[in-house]
Formats: structure tokens, C-alpha cells, sequence
């Protein structure tokens, strides 16, 4: 079998969306830690230092290549994939209570995916294109980013938009997580709990409540005092 | 009890279908569901109506024959129990019961509630076996496997091809069958000479057969009468890979 079977069989999508999917599971650690910087009382000078070594090291580049390019993989198979779905049952049923045996958002990837989508390109538009391209490029890198990311947060809306996308986000890596590793083959009856607990604890606990904190303790106040 | 059935009435494969309205009387709880429709059938006979045809062959729960969506779930209410092994004292005098037949579109209607399912048989037939040398059966204990390789396998030996893990599924995938068969084999001493070539030629025959693809919900192991474990699933992903990597 040829690798290029492989992908188009319908283990190696999942395959491909399994590994995509911890590849941007690793990524929202990372990003997760950079940003925490900014819980410093340091006049948010180790997070300047960070964002300054994102905007130049070319290690990266590099990365951020693959980035990109596994938002893409993933999100263009998941639309494939949903399409190939829905014809596999042409005629719906009547009374269908799946949902009693499953839970939603296992069920609504799709939709928690757009939303985490159309949030992202909101997020990359005030954040991303200002630092990296515009200011970095050709601008004069004059833009203090940690006071940058408090002014943001003044906004109650804003806010709340950052929550909810984080809730979406939360939800579809309950799912996601745990999923991966079955997709990947990574599940015995052994290991079933184990998995289950890792995938909430990693959603809830570390991606949910990490990046949550962050929009909520500027907008009190209670993070960003010294800059 | 009295009941209300709704049940999917459809002449033929090319024929639109929909549903039909029945009421029915007399019917004891003690019943299994199949003997509350032969009840209804002989009373529609005696009308001179047609009978509603439905899939149904041993009635003790072993065969995967029987098919039923009723109620929203394949067999039925009850967990780990086939429409034959359903009893009408899961019901209450008065419900109204809608019963569907299998909707993939691997699994194309045949008449009313029967569907055709021989794409299982397709995929069985594509790696779904060992080879052995013919002659007298050999002593059981000839060739010694560990117990919970032997018990793992057996549980997978255990899915009867009835297809609802297909009619379940939001996307009529049909991953928890074929690994279930996959899984059996992969396990056991017999399984290996066949072990790539088999999931390859089960996986790629499942694809063409139309079948959706897994998004790990679940509901297929909840509504599997057999209560065939998700695990298999992550199994056959493995095979997959490592039949990949390693050839």
C-alpha cells in the first residue's frame, strides 16, 4: 500500500486528523506557557522577551510553517470528512436518539471547530498580524506588546468573546484529545479511564482554565498592575 | 396492552417509502417484540393487507438477524439486547412505538424493515478468515494461547454482524464490526500468517462499501447488543498502521 492510499483510506484521515490535532494540542501548551509570562509582576518585560524571540528566531519560522500548515491539514480533512459523512446516510431517520448513548459535543466537532476557526482569525487579526508582520516587518517594533495585551482586555465584550471561544475550544478537546489517541490506536480497555480523565483534565484543567485566566485577571485588574 | 406502531412501510428498494399507522390490541408484556409484529402480521393477513416484512431468523439473540430501530434506538431500549430479546414489558399500555429499518447507505432497504447487509458479508469474505490445512480437527490444546488474549478475543467473537453499531453511528460507520472481526483474529496464533494483509483488505473494503468514518462517539458500543468494546477500534487503527509501516 502506498502512502498516498494510505491518506485517503478512511483510517488514514483519521490518522491525519489524530496527529494534526496533538501537533496543535502540543502548540496550545506551548502558547499556553508564553503566555502565563505576562502573570509576572516584572512590567511585562518576560513577555516582551518572549514575543521578541517568537517575532525573530528562525527555529520559529520554521515551526510556525508546520503551524499553519496542520490548521490547514486539519481543518480541510475535517470539512472532507463531514462531507463523506453525511452521505453515508441518505435517508435520515425519523426519530434518532443517539443522544442518550453519546454526548453533544463528542457529536459537534464540526461546530465547535468553526467557531475555534473564526475565533482564531479574530484573535491572529489583533494579535498576530500587528506583532509579527505589520509592526515587526514594517513597522519599527515599537508596539510594548504586555501593555498592548492589557488594553485589549479593558473591552467587557471582548472579553466575554475570548470566554466563550475558550469554552468552544474546551469542549472540543474533551473530545478531541482523547479521540486522537483512540484515532491513533492508542486505547485499551486497560488505559479507557485513564485516557478519558487525561483528555477532561487537559481541556478542562489546563487549556480551559489557563487561557480563561488570562483575559479575566487583566479585565479585574488583578494581572498587568506594573505595566 | 394497546399500542400505536408507526411503522416504515416501503415496497421495494426503488419505492419512496413512509410510514403506515397501526393499533394494536391484546398484546401481553410477557411478548418478545418480534411476537407483537407476528401478532400484528397474522392480523393483517387475515385483513388481506400486506404483512410488514422484517428480518428475524433464530429469536434467542445469537444469529444478528433481527434489526429494528424503534424508538430512536437500534433494538430497541434496552442495553445489550436484540429486537428478538426485547420484551413488550419494556413499553407501557398506550405508547405510540415508531419502528424504522436500518438507514446507511451501505445497508440499502430491502422491503419495510429489511435491509440489505451483504456488505458485511463482502468485507468478511475480503480477510474476515484463517487459513488452515484441511484434515481432523486438531486437540484444542495444541497450540496454547494466554487467557486474556483468548477471553479479548472471544469478546470480539462475540459481535453478530446485526449492523447496529452502522444504524447507530452518526456517520453510519461501520468500524466497530470490522474491527470486532479484525481484532478476533489479530489475537489469536491462527491469525497471524493472514494479520496485514487482512486488516488492509478489511479496511479498504469497508471504504468502498460506502460506510462512514469514526469520530469516536461511542454510541455504537452503547447500542451494540453485544456490547462490543470501543477498544477494538483503537486495535484495528493499530493494525492499520503498523501493517503499513511494516511492509
Amino acid at each position: 500500500m502506498t502512502i498516498t492510499q494510505f491518506i485517503n483510506s478512511s483510517l488514514g484521515r483519521k490518522t491525519v486528523m489524530a496527529a494534526t490535532g496533538l501537533f496543535l494540542c502540543v502548540f496550545l501548551v506551548e502558547h499556553l506557557y508564553g503566555n502565563l509570562l505576562l502573570f509576572y509582576t516584572d512590567g511585562g518585560e518576560a513577555f516582551i522577551e518572549y514575543s521578541h524571540t517568537l517575532v525573530h528566531s528562525l527555529f520559529i519560522r520554521i515551526v510556525e510553517i508546520f503551524l499553519f500548515a496542520a490548521i490547514i491539514v486539519h481543518v480541510v480533512q475535517a470539512i472532507h470528512l463531514t462531507r463523506l459523512n453525511s452521505t453515508a446516510r441518505p435517508v435520515k431517520y425519523t426519530e434518532y436518539k443517539v443522544g442518550e448513548t453519546s454526548n453533544w459535543f463528542s457529536r459537534n466537532m464540526g461546530i465547535t471547530g468553526s467557531l475555534i476557526l473564526f475565533f482564531l482569525v479574530v484573535h491572529l487579526w489583533r494579535f498576530f498580524v500587528p506583532y509579527r508582520i505589520t509592526d515587526a516587518v514594517g513597522g519599527e517594533g515599537q508596539i510594548n506588546v504586555a501593555q498592548d495585551v492589557k488594553l485589549a482586555f479593558q473591552n467587557g465584550w471582548y472579553v466575554l468573546f475570548y470566554l466563550v471561544s475558550i469554552a468552544f475550544l474546551t469542549f472540543h478537546l474533551n473530545h478531541g484529545f482523547q479521540s486522537a489517541f483512540k484515532s491513533l490506536g492508542l486505547n485499551s480497555k486497560k488505559h479507557e479511564q485513564l485516557l478519558s480523565v487525561s483528555g477532561s483534565v487537559f481541556a478542562f484543567g489546563i487549556v480551559g482554565i489557563g487561557f480563561a485566566s488570562i483575559p479575566v485577571l487583566f479585565y479585574f485588574g488583578i494581572a498587568g498592575s506594573t505595566f | 396492552m394497546n399500542l400505536t406502531l408507526k411503522i416504515w412501510r416501503q415496497k421495494n428498494a426503488k419505492d419512496k417509502g413512509g410510514f403506515a399507522l397501526y393499533t394494536i390490541d391484546g398484546i401481553s408484556e410477557d411478548m418478545s417484540f418480534l411476537e407483537m409484529i407476528d401478532v400484528l402480521n397474522e392480523r393483517l393477513i387475515g385483513k388481506n393487507a400486506e404483512p410488514v416484512a422484517f428480518d428475524h431468523d433464530c429469536r434467542e439473540g445469537i444469529c444478528g438477524m433481527c434489526s429494528m430501530f424503534i424508538n430512536g434506538r437500534a433494538h430497541g431500549p434496552w442495553a445489550g439486547t436484540t429486537t428478538c430479546q426485547l420484551h413488550m414489558r419494556a413499553f407501557k399500555d398506550g405508547d405510540t412505538i415508531t419502528i424504522e429499518p436500518w438507514r446507511a447507505a451501505g445497508f440499502p432497504v430491502v422491503k419495510d424493515l429489511v435491509v440489505d447487509r451483504s456488505a458485511f458479508d463482502r468485507i468478511i469474505a475480503s480477510g474476515g478468515f484463517v487459513s488452515v490445512n484441511t484434515g481432523n480437527a486438531k486437540d484444542a490444546n495444541n497450540i496454547t494461547i494466554p487467557k486474556p488474549d483468548a477471553d479479548e478475543s472471544f469478546a470480539a467473537a462475540a459481535c453478530i454482524g446485526c449492523g447496529a453499531c452502522v444504524a447507530s453511528c452518526k456517520n453510519s460507520s461501520a468500524m466497530l464490526f470490522v474491527s470486532a472481526k479484525v481484532s478476533q483474529l489479530a489475537l489469536l496464533p491462527q491469525g497471524q500468517v493472514e494479520r496485514k494483509q487482512r486488516v488492509q483488505s478489511m479496511v479498504a473494503q469497508m471504504d468502498a462499501e460506502g460506510f462512514g468514518n469514526c469520530t469516536n462517539t461511542g454510541s455504537c458500543e452503547a447500542e451494540c447488543p453485544k456490547e462490543i468494546s470501543l477498544t477494538h477500534i483503537a486495535r484495528m487503527n493499530r493494525e492499520y498502521m503498523m501493517a503499513n509501516i511494516m511492509e
